[in-house]
């Protein structure tokens, strides 16, 4: 990182980290003022209501002690930075960035605001005031993967992806290894459409993996779009983010649901507390940040047994989804038998595993 | 390749291309009168939140696609009236018309996120419409056979009736059609109010059947696309009907091809060529005398009768 | 009592300079009525919009970044106006001249060197120009229209967008997110200048401004435009080219929109997708709201800025939707479309049957 010699954060961050910022403790009358801001519209019951949804758990929470405010449709440009600023300057002490595309301003807001916090969703930046958060959503991938390996009469499923990046990768990976442990001969089709949203495409999309022969369809997009889809053509599907059983009762067999209360209020609690440090967080299942819907009727008994079983694993500990022997596409072994890929490498990943059909 | 695989593939391309083919039908009898209406996007978001709102509220999907048409037609009409009786810039009450559309759609719409509505399946029979091989015929939504009898339609009308003779001559040479006796101001007006109401027909198809519910923008960009296949057809029914689904299938390919584990191209090219043949369609046809089809002669060009 | 509308001699110059101030009071208005119609606090919201970004010190420096490109398109954008030649597409010369600036910056990321910013600066103009030049050969080639080809070409540099950051110059560093590796500090203007507040883009604009006044209204040039826009025959007779006023006017607004997208790069610090920020297409609202001239387009420029600034204000205090900052820059647009009537006639009310015929305002 030579080019960023001004902005070592990784340095500052370490140094940083290793003393407890003082001077965030709140006066026990003033409530602390918490913001958020979100890409999309708290109604989108997806990504963005989640994040409202742990919004309104951190006030049923803390009661009187904090006082949350949020600003919806945020853009991923330059004018998000006003916007921080105008949070700041209005008095909130605890600044929560839910999506990637703010990283470069949160950090430029931040140095400007020493004593503001900033948490950054699914971002890999920190400074002494920035903390990054995310939540192990392959962990979810690996139980949707065990319920489509199980359910899927064709041996063929789909992945609808936004980007190739690490997140939608390491999901589309932990969706098709999970489910070739309960078929091993199962494929996945992979189609990346270049957009979080656009209900449109997601279902033209998944209709061409539909008619490409997969019967069950998971998707990394915002939209219920593509559940739709699934309910019309009477294939399945998973809801993403949240609950979408009311779009499509009979098709989502079950939900990613991204539950993100408790690190906010764990956050507040430890700002309120004096004990706030800038750090890494991604926490799954074990921690709550990743539940389920309830399984719907076509979830085999089977299915569910097993989707319950890779649960409990990742609650005790003794499951990972990422453990080897792990070919790519090309055959190459990239992970031994018995070893585990590790967080580092999978938040850098850039290749599939062996069974994904991507272009 | 089985008869299923085609059929479905076919399926996935009508889908993607009646809402263009709908919004771009009634642009071209806009543009046929000699306005241009760049407004295609917003008049579609428009007819979109209406269309779903609408059928919301009242359960009958019927009147919502009625209620559709009128906001198209009712944002078209600002339109209208700005470039009409106003004489202002049709390039810049277009766009305007775009911006007050999305932002129109937007504040509507911020009430109807997160819910859903039935979507407005196929008018025939179950089992016709669900038919191994007779559901390429029966199984789409009303949209779909609409959108191909409309642009037939307006082939025909405009090529051989006398209302379309007029109206193509308004849009060619407006005095002498004025000086004839025909209202050029009044057949504007119809022609734009008409291309609204389509419009906001093409923008109910995306929330009433392709994707029944409502997010901000969810027409993507269609509505340009849409103004992009006036021109690629050389203003022009039967070309239009052809190029939609050319339009289409392209669309669908860039899917399939990902799909199936091609990227032959990037996906970018994929997506950019649409507007790119639209360009060299135009320099093809601009640069031959009418044969290929041409742009109305006033197209654009406001009408200030004298006296 | 009828009403007529009677063609001016002249367009009224009062009325120029009155109705955009008009339309702006119209539409603060409409807004009290709109939001308070919606459930929101009417004054407050319209408050917010349009007077917070004015009377809140802090603001100004929002404003100035924001009112930059608008100005620096609007610029080019209306020496083609009063030509008559529409580039509808300068959001699409805009991004190819970020576009080009970000290759540049690529290519010299790790080299330091004041040469740095100048040429990045002259290859986005250049870009811009260059890609402006397809639809004026294509005009005076073929005769295309510019409006439909510099359009569909808006669409195309998107996509060429896209192309680039998620492929041949994606950030090394950004774990495959598609977007550019951010500017390094020698390819990076300060946020202001020596701490004054004022972003070194509006001096940019501010003397674009100036140059544009000074080239319309005291060069053949500007002269020339101006002919060919009003009595085009006339303005060949007399020997100016129409074809060479198409390339200079679209080249030169390409090359703005090309200037406007390499400081915008600068201030995003990277290209990714979120970086069109329509700004092409708002300018084209900025330059009718200055009429097109120099000193018009900077208070239009600042204007507009006001009310995206405003917007986001309204948003983050009042709670209105974002969406609402784009429909009063539609309703904006709107009233000073048909306030233009006003300008080019007189609203006359006569008694039945008298046919006298009134002298205009001369």
């Amino acid at each position: 990182m030579s080019k960023f010699t001004r902005r070592d954060f990784m340095v500052s961050a370490a140094a940083a980290s290793a003393i407890p910022l003082m001077g965030a403790s709140a006066n026990a009358a003033e409530p602390l003022k918490v913001a958020f801001i979100y890409i999309g519209p708290v109604g989108d019951y997806g990504w963005t209501w989640a994040h409202d949804k742990g919004r309104k758990e951190l006030e049923a929470a803390l009661g009187g002690a904090v006082k949350t405010s949020y600003v919806e449709n945020v853009k991923e440009d330059a004018s998000a930075i006003p916007v921080l600023r105008d949070l700041a300057r209005q008095g909130n002490k605890l600044i929560f960035a839910t999506s990637f595309g703010y990283m470069d301003q949160v950090l430029e807001v931040a140095k400007e605001f020493p004593d503001v916090r900033f948490e950054h969703c699914t971002g890999f930046k920190r400074a002494a005031n920035v903390t990054t958060y995310n939540s192990r959503f392959h962990e979810g991938r690996a139980v949707t993967g065990t319920i489509a390996g199980k359910v899927s009469k064709s041996g063929v499923i789909g992945y609808l992806g936004s980007f190739k990046i690490p997140e939608v990768v390491m999901g589309v990976n932990a969706f098709t290894l999970a489910a070739q442990a309960v078929n091993p001969k199962i494929q996945t089709k992979l189609v990346m459409i270049d957009s979080w949203f656009d209900p449109a495409k997601e279902t033209a999309a998944t209709e061409t993996l539909a008619n490409l022969g997969c019967d069950v369809v998971a998707t990394h997009t915002d939209s219920p779009a593509p559940l739709q889809f699934c309910q019309k053509k009477g294939i399945f599907g998973f809801g993403q983010g949240a609950d979408m059983s009311k779009f499509a009762p009979k098709a989502q067999l079950t939900a990613i649901q991204d539950i993100w209360g408790p690190h906010y209020i764990a956050r507040a609690k430890a700002m309120i507390a004096g004990t706030w440090k800038s750090e890494d967080f991604w926490d799954g299942i074990k921690e709550g940040a990743v539940q389920f819907a309830p399984y719907n009727a076509s979830v085999t008994a089977d299915a569910q047994a097993a989707a319950n079983k890779v649960i409990e694993g990742y609650k005790a500990g003794t499951y990972d989804v990422f453990t080897g022997p792990i070919y790519d596409q090309g055959g190459t072994l990239k992970v031994k038998a018995g070893e585990k890929l590790g967080l580092g490498d999978l938040a850098t990943i850039d290749w599939f595993v062996k069974g994904v059909q991507s272009a | 390749m089985n008869m299923t695989f085609i059929i479905d593939a076919l399926v996935t391309v009508i889908g993607i291309t009646t809402p263009i083919l709908l919004a771009a039908s009634g642009e071209l009898v806009v543009e046929k009168s000699g306005v241009i209406n760049l407004g295609v996007e917003g008049m579609m978001l428009v007819g979109a939140i209406a269309g779903f709102a609408v059928t919301f509220e009242t359960g009958n999907p019927w009147l919502g696609v009625l209620i559709a048409m009128l906001a198209g037609a009712s944002a078209s009409l600002i339109f209208g009236f700005l470039v009409l009786s106003l004489g202002a810039n049709q390039v810049a009450t277009g766009l305007a018309l775009t911006i007050f559309g999305v932002g129109l759609s937007s504040l509507i719409g911020s009430n109807y996120v997160g819910i859903a509505i039935d979507s407005l399946d196929s008018p025939f029979p179950d089992d016709m419409a669900h038919d191994a091989f007779w559901r390429i015929v029966f199984g789409h939504s009303p949209f779909v056979y609409f959108a191909i009898f409309l642009v037939l339609a307006i082939g025909y009308f405009l090529n051989k009736t006398r209302a379309g003779l007029v109206l193509r001559a308004v849009g060619e040479n407006d005095f002498s059609a004025h000086s004839i006796g025909y209202s050029v101001i009044g057949i504007r007006y119809a022609a734009i109010a008409f291309g609204g109401a389509m419009a906001g027909l093409a923008g109910a198809d995306f929330s009433m059947v392709i994707s029944p519910l409502w997010a901000e923008q969810m027409t993507a960009g269609r509505g340009w696309i849409a103004l992009a296949l006036v021109v690629f057809a050389g203003w022009r029914a039967g070309p239009l009907l052809a190029g939609a689904y050319f339009f289409g299938v392209l669309m669908a390919l860039e899917l399939y091809a990902k799909a199936s584990g091609f990227a032959i191209f990037p996906s970018q090219f994929w997506a950019a060529m649409p507007y790119l043949i639209a360009v060299i369609v135009l320099a093809i046809i601009s640069s031959r005398d009418g044969k290929g089809g041409t742009a109305p002669a006033c197209l654009g060009k406001p009408f200030i009768p004298n006296g | 009592m009828r009403l007529r509308l009677e063609k001016r001699l002249e367009p009224s110059h009062r009325m120029l300079v009155l109705t955009p101030v008009l339309s702006v009071l119209a539409i603060m208005v409409l807004g009290v009525i709109i939001f308070d119609g919606l459930g929101y606090e009417g004054q407050q919201a319209v408050w917010e919009l349009f007077f917070t970004p004015v009377l809140d010190v802090y603001k100004w420096r929002d404003v100035a970044t924001k009112a930059a490109p608008l100005i620096m398109i609007a610029l080019g954008l209306s020496l083609g106006n009063q030509a008559k030649i529409w580039n509808i597409g300068a959001e699409g010369q805009y991004i190819v001249g970020a576009i080009a600036a970000a290759g540049v910056a690529y290519a010299t990321q790790n080299m330091t060197g004041f040469w740095i910013i100048p040429l990045m600066v002259i290859v986005g103009m250049v870009a811009g120009a260059i890609y402006a030049a397809f639809p004026a050969v294509l005009r005076t080639r073929y005769g295309v229209s510019e409006v439909l080809s510099s359009l569909m070409l808006v669409y195309v540099s998107l996509q060429l967008l896209s192309y680039m950051i998620t492929g041949p110059w994606k950030d090394p560093d950004g774990h495959n997110f598609p977007q550019t590796a951010q500017l390094s500090d020698a390819q990076l203007l300060p946020r202001d200048l020596f701490d004054s507040g004022i972003p070194p883009g509006l001096l940019v604009a501010l003397i674009a401004a100036a140059v544009f006044y000074v080239v319309v209204s005291r060069t053949v040039f500007g002269f020339s435009i101006r002919a060919i826009g009003e009595a085009p025959h006339a303005a060949r007779y007399g020997g100016f080219s129409s074809d060479g006023i198409v390339w200079a006017t679209l080249m030169i607004s390409g090359a703005m929109a090309g200037l406007a997208g390499v400081f915008e790069l600068m201030q995003l610090t990277r290209l990714n997708l979120g970086f069109p920020s329509g700004y092409g297409f708002t300018a084209i609202i900025v330059s009718l709201l200055g009429r097109s001239n120099p000193v018009g387009v900077f208070v239009a420029g600042i204007v507009l800025a006001i009310t995206y600034v405003g917007g986001q204000v309204a948003q983050t205090v009042v709670h209105v939707p974002n969406a609402t900052a784009g429909l009063f820059q539609a309703l904006l647009l709107f009233a000073i479309l048909a306030s233009d009537l006003l300008v080019r006639y007189r609203i006359r009310f006569t008694l039945k049957n008298d046919v006298s015929v009134q002298r205009g305002d001369a």
